[in-house]
This record gives C-alpha cells, sequence and structure tokens, in this order.
C-alpha cells in the first residue's frame, strides 16, 4: 500500500504546520481572537460602507440638525444615532470614517515598512559609513515628538490627508529600520549566510533572499503596533485641523468640527471617538497576540 | 563610565547639526514668505520689503543665512517672534514651566498608579485583578487622548461642573511668577485658595496626559515582573524561605525596575508631543498650544527655534536616560 515514489513536499508540510502552531499560540490568547474578530468586521464595514450606510455621510437633513440618539426622547427613527450640527446622519458617517481609518493604517504601514526595511537592511548589511549616516539620519527623526514632526511636515506640504498619511509614514519608518538593522546585524553572519555568500549570492540576493525573511516576526508586530499609531496619528492631526479636511468623514476630522458642541450634543463627540478607540483597541489585542505567539522567550510560560 | 559618556556624547554632535539643519531648512520651505507675514494685514511697500530683507538677512544665500542662524543660536539669540514681536527665547521660558509642570504631574499619576498596579498584576497572574489591569491598560494605550479630554470635559466640567474647561487658573487670581510653576507659586504666596484654583484646573489635563504612559509603565512592569518572578535567584530566595513580600519587593523590584526606568525616560517625548493635544484641548498656555498656534499663524521664528529647542530638550532627557541607565546597569558599558 505504501507508495515509495510519494516523494514529500517538506517546504509546504513546514509551512502548514508553522502556520498552525502559530494559530495554536495565537488562539490561546482570548483577548487577540475578540481584536481579530472586531478588526474582521471592521473590514466589512469598511468594504461594504454605501451599502451599509442608512443615509448618505454629506446629505444635510436641515430639519433634523443636532437630532440626539434613538434611546433619547428627542431621538428621531431616522438617525440611529443622532445627526450632526449641519444635520448629517452620525452613523452614516461613522461607517464611511472605517474606510478612511483603515486605508490610512494600510498606506502608513505599508509606505514606512518599504523604506525602512530598505534603509534598515542596507544599515545593517553594510555597516560602515552607510549604517552611520542612516542611523544618524533616524536619530534625528526620533528626536523630534512625532505628531510635532508631523505637523511641521504637513504644514510644509499643504494640510490634507495624503499629506498627513505621507507624514506619518515618514515618521514611523525609523522603528522599522532600526528593527531590521538590528536583526539583520544579528543574522548576517550566521552560517547559512556566509553558505549563501560562498555559494556565489550576490548582495540583493543575500540581503533580501536569505536575510530578511528570518527578520519577519519583530516587523510584523512592529507593523501592527504602527497600524494603531498611523491611525491615533492622523485622527490626532485631523483633530488639528492638518489631516483629512471638512466634509470628508474621516473621525478626527468629525471631531474637530464637534468640539463646540460638546456640552450641548455630546454624542456628536462621543461617537467617532469611541470608533477610533474600538478599531485602535481591536489593532493592539492582535498585536499583543502576535507578540505573544511570534515571541519564543515567551512561548515556554 | 567616562568613555562610555564621551563616546555618546560625540555620537550626539552629528545629531545636535542635522536637528538644526532640519529645524531651519523644514521652516524655510514653508508656504508663504516672512516678511508678509511679519507685516501683516497692513502690507508693506517694495521699498520696506527691500529694506526688512536685507535687515533680516533673508537676501543672503541659504547656506549663509543657515550659519548665520546657527551661530545666533549659540549665542543664545534665537530670534524674534513674527507675531508677538517678542524674543522666542523669552516666550518659550516664560510658557516651558507650564508644560513641565502638567508633564510632571502627569508623569507622576502614571508612575504611582501604574508601577504598583502592574507588580500586583504580575504577582497575581491570571488573576482578575491582573486580567482586569491590563484590560484597562490596554485600552488606555489604545485612546485617542484628545477625545479622551473632551470626554473628561463633558463628565467633570459640563454635567458635574467640578473642574474648569480652560487655563492654568482662575482669571481672579493676579500672582507675579516665582518659579513659573503654578503649584509652588501660590504656595510661596500662601495663597490657599488660588493653590486650590490651580490644582483644580491642573487635574484633568494631567489625567489626559498621563494615560498612555500610565498604561505604558503599568504593562511594562507587569511584564518585567514576570520575567524577573521565574529567575534562579527569586526561587532561591523563595527556596531559602524568605516571605514572599521579601522576595518580591527586594529580590525581585530592584531588577525589575531596570527596563521600567527605560520606558519611563522614553516617554518623555511621547509626553511632548502629548501636549500639543492636551494643550490645545484644554486651552493649557504651555509650548504644545504655543507651537500649534504658532504653525497656524505662519510664525517662522517661533516654528524653527521651538523645533530646536523642543529636539533639543528630548535628545537631553533620552541622553539622561540613557547614562542613568548605564548607571544602574554595568553590563550597558562595556558593549
Amino acid at each position: 500500500m505504501t507508495d515509495f515514489n510519494a516523494t514529500p513536499t517538506p517546504v509546504k508540510v513546514n509551512a502548514g504546520e508553522s502556520l498552525r502552531e502559530f494559530w495554536h499560540y495565537f488562539s490561546v490568547n482570548r483577548g487577540a481572537v475578540i481584536g481579530l474578530v472586531v478588526f474582521a468586521l471592521l473590514v466589512l464595514v469598511a468594504i461594504f460602507a454605501p451599502l451599509l450606510a442608512p443615509h448618505s455621510p454629506d446629505q444635510q437633513y436641515r430639519d433634523a440638525i443636532l437630532t440626539p440618539p434613538i434611546w433619547d426622547a428627542m431621538g428621531d427613527p431616522r438617525f440611529l444615532l443622532g445627526t450632526d450640527p449641519v444635520g448629517r446622519d452620525m452613523l452614516s458617517r461613522l461607517i464611511h470614517g472605517a474606510r478612511y481609518s483603515l486605508f490610512i493604517g494600510l498606506f502608513v504601514v505599508v509606505g514606512a515598512l518599504v523604506v525602512g526595511v530598505v534603509l534598515g537592511v542596507l544599515a545593517g548589511y553594510f555597516g560602515g559609513w552607510v549604517d552611520a549616516l542612516i542611523m544618524r539620519v533616524m536619530d534625528i527623526i526620533l528626536s523630534f515628538p512625532s505628531l510635532l514632526l508631523a505637523l511641521v511636515l504637513v504644514a510644509i506640504l499643504g494640510p490634507g490627508l495624503f499629506n498627513a498619511m505621507v507624514a506619518i509614514a515618514l515618521v514611523l519608518q525609523p522603528h522599522f529600520a532600526r528593527l531590521v538593522r538590528a536583526a539583520v546585524m544579528a543574522e548576517k553572519n550566521r552560517e547559512y549566510v556566509t553558505a549563501a555568500k560562498l555559494s556565489g549570492a550576490s548582495h540583493m540576493r543575500l540581503m533580501l533572499i536569505t536575510i530578511l525573511p528570518n527578520c519577519l516576526g519583530p516587523l510584523i508586530v512592529q507593523a501592527t503596533l504602527s497600524f494603531s499609531n498611523a491611525i491615533l496619528e492622523a485622527a490626532a492631526l485631523g483633530f488639528l485641523g492638518m489631516g483629512a479636511q471638512p466634509p470628508t468623514p474621516e473621525w478626527g476630522t468629525m471631531l474637530a468640527s464637534a468640539r463646540e458642541f460638546i456640552l450641548r450634543a455630546p454624542w456628536v463627540v462621543t461617537f467617532p471617538g469611541l470608533a477610533i478607540l474600538i478599531t485602535v483597541l481591536a489593532i493592539n489585542l492582535i498585536g499583543d497576540g502576535l507578540r505573544d505567539a511570534l515571541d519564543p522567550k515567551l512561548k515556554r510560560s | 563610565m567616562l568613555n562610555y559618556i564621551l563616546r555618546r556624547l560625540a555620537l550626539i554632535v552629528p545629531t545636535i547639526i542635522g536637528i538644526s539643519l532640519c529645524a531651519f531648512f523644514f521652516v524655510r520651505v514653508l508656504p508663504g514668505d516672512p516678511i508678509l507675514a511679519m507685516a501683516g494685514q497692513h502690507g508693506v511697500t517694495p521699498e520696506r520689503y527691500e529694506i526688512l530683507r536685507e535687515q533680516f538677512g533673508y537676501n543672503l544665500p541659504i547656506w549663509q543665512q543657515y550659519f548665520n542662524y546657527l551661530g545666533n543660536v549659540l549665542q543664545g539669540n534665537f530670534g524674534i517672534s513674527l507675531s508677538t514681536k517678542r524674543p522666542v527665547l523669552t516666550e518659550f521660558l516664560t510658557l516651558f514651566p507650564a508644560t513641565i509642570e502638567l508633564s510632571l504631574v502627569a508623569m507622576l499619576l502614571a508612575v504611582v498608579i501604574g508601577i504598583p498596579a502592574g507588580i500586583f498584576a504580575a504577582v497575581k497572574r491570571g488573576s482578575w485583578f491582573d486580567q482586569f489591569t491590563m484590560g484597562v491598560a490596554l485600552t488606555g494605550y489604545s485612546m485617542p487622548i484628545f477625545w479622551w479630554g473632551l470626554l473628561l470635559i463633558i463628565f467633570f466640567s459640563g454635567y458635574l461642573g467640578w473642574t474648569p474647561v480652560s487655563g492654568r487658573i482662575a482669571l481672579t487670581f493676579f500672582l507675579r511668577p516665582i518659579t513659573g510653576f503654578m503649584l509652588i507659586d501660590t504656595l510661596l504666596y500662601g495663597n490657599w485658595p488660588a493653590f486650590v484654583s490651580a490644582l483644580r484646573h491642573l487635574i484633568l489635563p494631567a489625567v489626559v496626559l498621563g494615560t498612555i504612559p500610565l498604561a505604558v509603565i503599568a504593562r511594562q512592569t507587569r511584564s518585567a515582573m514576570l520575567e524577573v518572578l521565574g529567575e534562579d535567584y527569586v526561587r532561591t530566595a523563595r527556596a531559602k524561605g524568605l516571605s514572599p513580600n521579601r522576595v518580591v519587593n527586594v529580590h525581585a523590584l530592584r531588577n525589575a525596575m531596570i527596563p521600567v526606568i527605560t520606558t519611563i525616560g522614553l516617554q518623555v517625548g511621547l509626553l511632548l508631543g502629548g501636549a500639543i493635544l492636551t494643550e490645545t484641548i484644554f486651552s493649557w498656555p504651555g509650548i504644545g498650544k504655543w507651537m500649534i498656534d504658532s504653525i497656524s499663524k505662519r510664525d517662522y521664528v517661533v516654528v524653527q527655534s521651538g523645533l530646536l529647542l523642543i529636539a533639543l530638550i528630548v535628545m537631553a532627557v533620552n541622553l539622561i536616560v540613557d547614562l542613568l541607565y548605564a548607571v544602574i546597569n554595568p553590563r550597558i558599558r562595556v558593549q
């Protein structure tokens, strides 16, 4: 019965097994699973926003300005979470806002990751003056408070969502560069790298194919952290009037225009912030789970 | 140790030059014209414009302007604010104590609550207290603090009417600053009602600014404690029959504090970033609000020198933390 010709494919089995092992460690953390579920729901909400939102996010109902949420005696069944100061439906704006926040997170992380990895690999692999130059530039970026630096960059580039994302990616990118550099420096003198070098692999191949995959663990954790940081910082910039501009239904921008109504209409302030908090919390829960699952030091406990 | 300090200082020189370059050139590429901004809405005649350009050195090549700027800064001249016409350094020194006071109280709250919470969570690992504390800590860590500030205002100022909404002290008190720290000045004058007023103004901003450091410190303390509690010397101490309190407080805590102190130091940069938001929400007259106001007023000189001063402070604090770290942990010095 045994088929001796069936050659096992070790690479595939390993990948499946390590994924299963990873899931085993990840799912032990109940919070991480909850975070993942919430995040998945948010992604669905963002994708299907136009179908889910009961109203257009920009439609102004002039007869229903500052309507409280439905559970208030003054509530209007048309507007579940009430309306804002110009009569737009809060719920619809929040649903559309999910698109902005998740897109901001994704854009910033990809941008910061690509730039940070390239700089980090170059610095760690070549060392010497390349390393010194890149790392001093990273030190300079890190010695400004990130929000302040992002603010000044946006002031230079002009307020707006795209510029805000570019600025945030720029200030978050040194964390990736430092991480990758340290990992590359630890890996580059290992035997498998020497072996690859002796068999004639090019610098490019050594950097990207031989070394980089072995630095993935901490990078994934950092990417998750940056994702939530990016959302928070973009919301802060929006709140300070330097990020997405009204009438964009971005959550931070919504908070900025709601500020003067905080005592009269608390719901216009409460919900956008709650949306930010839930999103960031879900991502941070996932991040904690990933860190525990990917960090071999914690596995033994 | 001296060797270590010298090496660290040598690394800092290029960073300082880089910071000054950034502050200078960032601001020079800001859209708008500094002289028109200075003239304000009255405008300026073309002849006067040329005179002013020459007077402020804007007609020189840009690199020469940079060196002039650097030379002035080294002599303690950080320029004159375009909007208030006062020296930037004077403004900075007037406003800085407000930010320091706010940050210190915020940090105090974070340390006094965060460290014990982290220790208990680690000692009672897996208990409801541990889960609850870590849940709260992660929520605090994920908090958009500008929203958190607004919520606290809604509840404590709007609903309960306990705390004022903005400023450092009620306008009815006129106190000439001695130290610039409102809590200390009011006590030095022996003016008890003023002290209470200052405290009531301070408490909400301090809670808001302290939230994220508190969460970070609690989490870091817990994980550092857990790591140390698993070490052999802790087991030995337990096996010797020492009381659990003594094991935790003497054997574990001292070693666990090393990473926690680093974490506290690293929060300083973040604290200054958080101060921008906190001071904006509570109209707190500190450097965070000053910077954001200057950015929106396009006050080049303030933004330039403010960036430089803030970056230098963050760097100095990080350096001090590194040195302290080397003092506590001799292993660092050798590397």
